[in-house]
């Protein structure tokens, strides 16, 4: 459960920074392509503003227990707040601005809570 | 991954869960997933749960339960109430959780192709970890309501079956169905996941509510056809009472007991079978709760335990009609011989009433049984639930060669037959028919034998009267005929003779 309070104090000292975690399964072609797109999108929209990881749940099990990952690849993204989930090999853009708080809430359509 | 080889027969695991492993004869399938269908409410997360913890607590397997639907957290206090300590288990390594169940708050975005990897390699991290037998995934609906894609999801949980395959490992896996009776599971679930299915139902009987667990198929072996009722125990869970499943292997005792009356016993050809049921039918007042009085009475005499089950009246009631018919309940109790136990019939269904019967019976262990009335246990249940608790109660008294003695009420005062005989009168041994005589503007009460298998017996309609040292049996209603009908009619002296003169040649009375 995200501990919003919890978030924003330790947010002030990171302000404006994108924590991203990516967790795949292997090197498979759909999880080196969600690596390449999210690289892409990043560069092009966050201008540097990002820490990016990549967590391969065969070899850390254990991390995908800890952020209850089922689907492969998930984004989260951790920070800024509130915390969200992007699920797919991030090959549509405009869903992955809308999970990143970067478009304009015109296309609500991709939203689902989980 | 690679797939073990064919066996050549399938064997099965023994769940534990009581009484399924008798209608399916053995247990689930091992190293093959079962799917367990049912609609809402149906006992699917139970039955997932207790798969585990049987494992568990009877076989020493560790188990990986894989929640879609409510939290580990809920889960571990849903199932406390059943008496399972899934914190416990979990600390000594027992049980893991795989917690895939949504994320409160959680915004979810889908964006592309996607697979269940990540599932399936948390699956496999736990049962590694654990090295459990046994996994338990609840329920495949919510993979379904969760993600959009279903061409996605059918493909991942058919990878997820096949790794659990891979695995070795025995597994449940739950999923919805729209109704009682219709199709397997909603998104056709069975089609690909697995070849075994049980079906749980919650079905509405004439406002009653009444379980029901059905092996529908296992490929490759063997199981009982048909639905079973099952009920759910506190501190035990699912119990399922297996009814066709028991078989008529009880021994035959020619041990006769004394129905605590001598007349009585006279009667029954020298007493009652020591391992036979009795049913005792008649109105109400007419001397149904004296007649299990004087069985109790008559074990007590002998030294032997009896248990009374009281569905109409309270322990404090049935002590003091006792004692108005010379019978001390409360030195019987107080010398170990006689525990009443009374209970409201609407306190609870019938299963459950039957598997307190049972539990009082084991720990007890009576040489007697009484129930008064299986009447008022009618009241809570359909007829063929009634019929069923009737078939199982019997056997399970006989099985524990032991003496049974239910009391059933009739409808009318006169004459007439109750529900319960005309549902039970196959099953018992022995009938005894109580009845009240209109005779000259006076209301007497007969008694007969109307059954006694594998004993010869008295046939006569007897007169009986009550009083302060109980039942005492006299002559019969030599000029009264139709009591059993309910219209008495009194047939002059010469009739009776003429009558006695047409039958006499017809040689001694056989056996019934």
């Amino acid at each position: 459960m995200t501990n919003h309070t919890g978030l924003t104090s330790t947010m002030s000292s990171t302000m404006g920074k994108y924590l991203l975690k990516l967790y795949i399964t292997g090197r498979t072609p759909q999880g080196n392509r969600a690596i390449a797109n999210l690289q892409r999108i990043c560069q092009a929209e966050l201008d540097g503003q990002y820490e990016m990881e990549v967590i391969d749940v065969i070899e850390d099990p254990q991390a995908a227990e800890d952020a209850r990952i089922i689907a492969t690849p998930t984004l989260i993204k951790a920070l800024p707040p509130p915390l969200r989930r992007i699920i797919g090999d991030l090959s549509n853009k405009e869903k992955v601005l809308i999970g990143l708080d970067l478009s304009s809430p015109g296309d609500e359509e991709g939203h689902r809570r989980g | 991954m690679a797939e073990p080889a064919q066996r050549p027969s399938v064997t099965k695991s023994p769940t534990g869960i009581e009484g399924f492993d008798h209608i399916s004869l053995g247990g689930v399938p091992t190293g093959r997933t079962t799917l367990v269908s049912g609609s809402a409410g149906s006992a699917k997360t139970i039955f997932a749960a207790q798969f585990l913890a049987e494992g568990i607590r009877q076989y020493d397997q560790a188990g990986v339960f894989v929640t879609f639907e409510e939290s580990a957290a809920d889960i571990r206090a849903n199932v406390s109430s059943l008496g399972w300590d899934v914190a416990d288990w979990e600390a000594a390594g027992k049980w893991a959780f795989v917690d895939a169940a949504p994320q409160p708050g959680d915004e979810v975005v889908v964006s592309g192709a996607f697979d269940l990897g990540a599932l399936v390699v948390r699956v496999e991290a736990a049962v590694r970890r654990t090295g459990a037998a046994r996994v338990a995934i609840d329920s495949l609906g919510a993979v379904f309501s969760r993600f959009e894609n279903e061409v996605i999801v059918r493909a991942e949980l058919f990878r997820l079956a096949s790794a659990l395959k891979g695995m070795g490992v025995t597994s449940v896996m739950t999923a919805e169905r729209t109704s009682e009776y219709g199709e397997i599971s909603r998104h056709g679930v069975e089609e690909f996941v697995t070849d075994n299915v049980v079906i749980l139902r919650n079905v509405l009987e004439g406002e009653k509510r009444r379980r029901t667990v059905e092996v529908l198929k296992f490929r490759g072996t063997i199981h009982q056809k048909g639905e079973y009722p099952f009920t759910i125990m506190p501190d035990q869970g699912i119990v399922v009472i297996p009814l066709s499943a028991i078989e008529l292997d009880q021994r035959s005792s020619y041990t006769r007991i004394s129905s605590g009356n001598a007349e009585l016993d006279a009667m029954c050809g020298g007493g009652f079978f020591r391992d036979s049921v009795i049913l005792v039918s008649g109105a109400t007042g007419c001397g149904k709760t004296l007649t299990s009085t004087e069985f109790i009475g008559g074990g007590v005499d002998n030294g032997e335990r009896s248990l009374l089950m009281a569905f109409e009246e309270s322990r404090d009631q049935l002590s003091r009609n006792a004692s108005g018919w010379g019978r001390d309940f409360d030195r019987y109790e107080r010398e170990g011989l006689l525990k009443v136990v009374a209970l409201y019939p609407e306190s609870a269904g019938l299963e459950d009433h039957l598997i307190r019967i049972k539990r009082e019976i084991d720990s007890f262990k009576p040489n007697r049984v009484a129930v008064d009335s299986l009447s008022a246990l009618e009241r809570v249940s359909s007829i063929k639930g009634f019929r069923e608790f009737v078939i199982s109660l019997t056997s399970f008294i006989k099985h524990q060669e032991i003496a049974g003695l239910f009391t059933a009420t009739t409808n009318s005062l006169m004459g007439g037959e109750s529900v319960t005989e005309t549902h039970i009168s196959t099953i018992t041994d022995a009938i005894i028919l109580l009845r009240y005589v209109e005779m000259f503007g006076e209301m007497k009460r007969g008694l007969t034998v109307l059954k006694m298998r594998g004993s010869a017996h008295d046939k006569e309609i007897r007169a009986f009267t009550i009083d302060g040292t109980g039942m005492h049996i006299g002559a019969a209603f030599r000029n009264v005929t139709g009591i059993l009908a309910g219209h008495p009619r009194h047939v002059p002296s010469a009739e009776i003779e003429r009558l006695d003169q047409l039958f006499r040649p017809e040689g001694p009375r056989g056996r019934d």
